[in-house]
């Protein structure tokens, strides 16, 4: 079986964000990087499929500049065989529309079973990749897994709905699925493992070769958003603002 | 201007969110027509002509059938833009009508400004303004950013459910199973996040809840980990709470935890990350490691 998994490189959430200087995007410096939450849950699912049927080639890609190769290796190491970067230093407008034609242009002689990505990426959410690649390809497509079995040239799967509900869902390969959180629980890579991944095929395409279609939603402008509620903030030593705060609630009534 | 708003008909009922894309379509001035899935004899409040495919032969959600339904609407009505809640349903939907629709997508707006779209960004620490570069768009809205607009009375028209699709079957639901808890019925709540770092670090939390007779609650990574079980999740994947007081340690606010308790009464959060966004709802913001603050906090309450 031939799988591909699609992982994107996005900032650690809990950096402090500022506009960058064009005024589309975030500053880009004095970030760290990591795999996008969802898409680690992708890999670790293909990872256990090629565990489980043996006779599975798992190839990584990933879309960006020369540091996203850190996120494939580190897929490399999680178990996949081997990495795709397609090199995009101006990732810079690229809509989502751009960035699935890029992934389905790549794909479309390659005779992929089954090609996973994230739900949604950290950073943008837009939720559109995944469902915009199997359009393209022409392929089966199921969002927002949250469990996943493969049987008899089918997968079953259960996608999330709201509060609590799943549908189960059986789709014909190939097929499409976006992770959702909580898929799975995804390993650490062992030591050997990150040595082996080293070693492990990674190619690189410019991006010029895969992407010929303008976008389709543009950015006039990133801003910082104006605080709404203005909320009593505590600073300080644990100790006197524990006092504060059951102060607070003490005048409000509420313990 | 007009708009083609598809509506979600779940368990019996149009779901709210419809009328929230009302009062958008309200809100930009536009004309709007609506389309559903649903029995052919709903009534929605809504001043305007109502697609309805029935959805005794539509049967249970198939994106590509519900896709080539919508796209049929589309053709006889001509809409500059097609707009769903940005929901499991909306997500799922939007991108498959944006690429046969030959339309770009805008996914989870919550405002409009007079050049385009806002949408949030980087867990809601920033926005974008964007617009989209084909005349016309698919667009997903952010559930609760417009508050709904219920008025009037519709015309419906029912469209036949002349397409299928062999790719996608589907095969039940399958709903969380509930234990003792309900948080729903619970004045205060303490709940625990990613931030607490390790199932060891539950105990601190929970002590909190103890010593304040409150229920624990949790955010989904903490679930998802198996740290706490499923029943304790708030948010739009677990429970929808209103508490008199809600005590978040470790909770960036997500908007999908924030839509769990944004209503609540009264909330504290505590977050070593002064920019997390549950300061946005926060009515105390204790800017702290909660390793260190909670149990001191604990300890005062108790004595
Ligand atoms: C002005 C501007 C500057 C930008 N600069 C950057 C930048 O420097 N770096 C950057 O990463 N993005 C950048 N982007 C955003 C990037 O183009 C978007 O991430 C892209 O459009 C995909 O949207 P999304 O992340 O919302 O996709 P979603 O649909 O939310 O993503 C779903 C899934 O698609 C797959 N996927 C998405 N993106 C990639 C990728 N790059 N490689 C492989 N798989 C992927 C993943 O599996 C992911 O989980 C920029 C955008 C603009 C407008
Ligand atoms: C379709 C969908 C449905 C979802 N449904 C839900 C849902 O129902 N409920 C839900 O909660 N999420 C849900 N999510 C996930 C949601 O998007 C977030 O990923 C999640 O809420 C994040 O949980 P968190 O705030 O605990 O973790 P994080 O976002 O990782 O935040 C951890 C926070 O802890 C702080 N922190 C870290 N260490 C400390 C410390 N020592 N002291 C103090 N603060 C610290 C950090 O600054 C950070 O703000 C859903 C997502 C999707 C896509």
């Amino acid at each position: 079986m031939n799988v591909l998994v699609c992982v994107k490189q996005v900032p650690d959430m809990e950096s402090k964000f500022t506009v960058s200087s064009d005024g589309l995007w975030y500053d880009q410096s004095d970030l760290t990087y990591k795999i996008n939450e969802y898409d680690e849950y992708a890999v670790e699912e293909a990872v256990r499929l090629k565990e489980k049927l043996g006779d599975v080639t798992i190839t990584v890609l990933s879309i960006g500049p020369d540091r996203v190769k850190e996120a494939i290796r580190k897929a490399l190491a999680l178990g996949a065989d081997k990495g795709a970067h397609i090199k995009d230093d101006e990732a810079h407008l690229k809509d989502p529309f751009q960035i699935a034609t890029i992934i389905a242009n790549y794909a479309k002689d390659k005779n992929f079973d089954i090609i996973f990505t994230g739900m949604q990426s950290e950073d943008r959410g837009s939720a559109q990749v995944g469902a915009l690649v199997a359009e393209m390809l022409g392929m089966n497509c199921v969002t927002t897994i949250v469990d996943f079995e493969y049987a008899d040239g089918k997968v079953n799967v259960k996608r999330e709905l709201e509060g609590g509900i799943k549908a189960k869902v059986t789709a014909k390969l190939p097929v499409v699925l976006t992770c959702q959180l909580g898929l799975n629980t995804v390993r650490y890579p062992t030591l050997p493992n990150i040595m082996k991944a080293k070693r492990k095929e990674l190619k690189e395409f410019d991006v010029s070769e895969f992407l010929n279609v303008d976008p389709k939603v543009i950015t006039l402008k990133a801003f910082v958003p104006e605080k709404k509620k203005g909320g009593i903030v505590l600073e300080g030593a644990p100790d006197e603002i524990a006092d504060k705060l059951i102060n607070i609630l003490k005048e409000k009534a509420i313990i | 201007m007009k708009l083609l708003l598809v509506g979600e008909y779940k368990n019996g009922n149009i779901d709210d969110s419809f009328y929230e894309l009302v009062a958008f379509a309200g809100k930009l001035g536009a004309e709007a027509v609506a389309f559903f899935v649903a029995p052919t004899d709903i009534k929605p409040e809504f001043n305007g002509k109502v697609y309805v495919a029935d959805v005794e032969k539509a049967k249970e959600y198939n994106p590509k059938v519900h896709r080539d339904l919508i796209l049929k609407v589309a053709e006889k009505e001509n809409p500059d833009y097609i707009v769903l809640s940005h929901s499991s349903y909306g997500w799922d939907l939007a991108p498959r009508i944006a690429y046969k629709w030959d339309a770009g997508q805008i996914s989870e707006i919550v405002d409009v400004d007079n050049d385009g779209f806002v949408v949030p960004f980087c867990n809601a620490k920033l926005r974008r303004l964007l617009k989209p570069n084909t005349g016309k768009a698919v667009l997903t809205l952010q559930s609760g950013a417009f508050a709904p607009a219920k008025e009037g009375s519709a015309s419906v028209e029912t469209i036949d459910v002349d397409v299928a699709d062999e790719g996608l079957e589907f095969t039940g639901f399958e709903v969380v199973e509930k234990g003792g808890v309900d948080l729903t019925k619970a004045e205060i709540i303490v709940s625990a996040g990613r931030g607490v770092g390790k199932k060891e670090n539950i105990e601190i939390v929970e002590k909190l809840a103890k010593v304040l007779g409150a229920e624990l609650g949790a955010s989904r990574p903490v679930v998802d980990a198996g740290w706490l079980p499923q029943e304790r999740q708030v948010g739009t994947t677990g429970q929808t709470v209103a508490p008199k007081l809600y005590v978040a340690c470790g909770i960036s606010g997500a908007i999908q935890h924030l839509a769990g308790m944004k209503k609540s009464n009264f909330i504290v959060a505590i977050n070593k990350d002064k920019d997390a966004p549950i300061s946005e709802v926060a009515d105390v913001f204790v800017v702290a490691d909660l390793l260190e603050f909670v149990p001191v906090l604990t300890e005062k309450l108790s004595s």
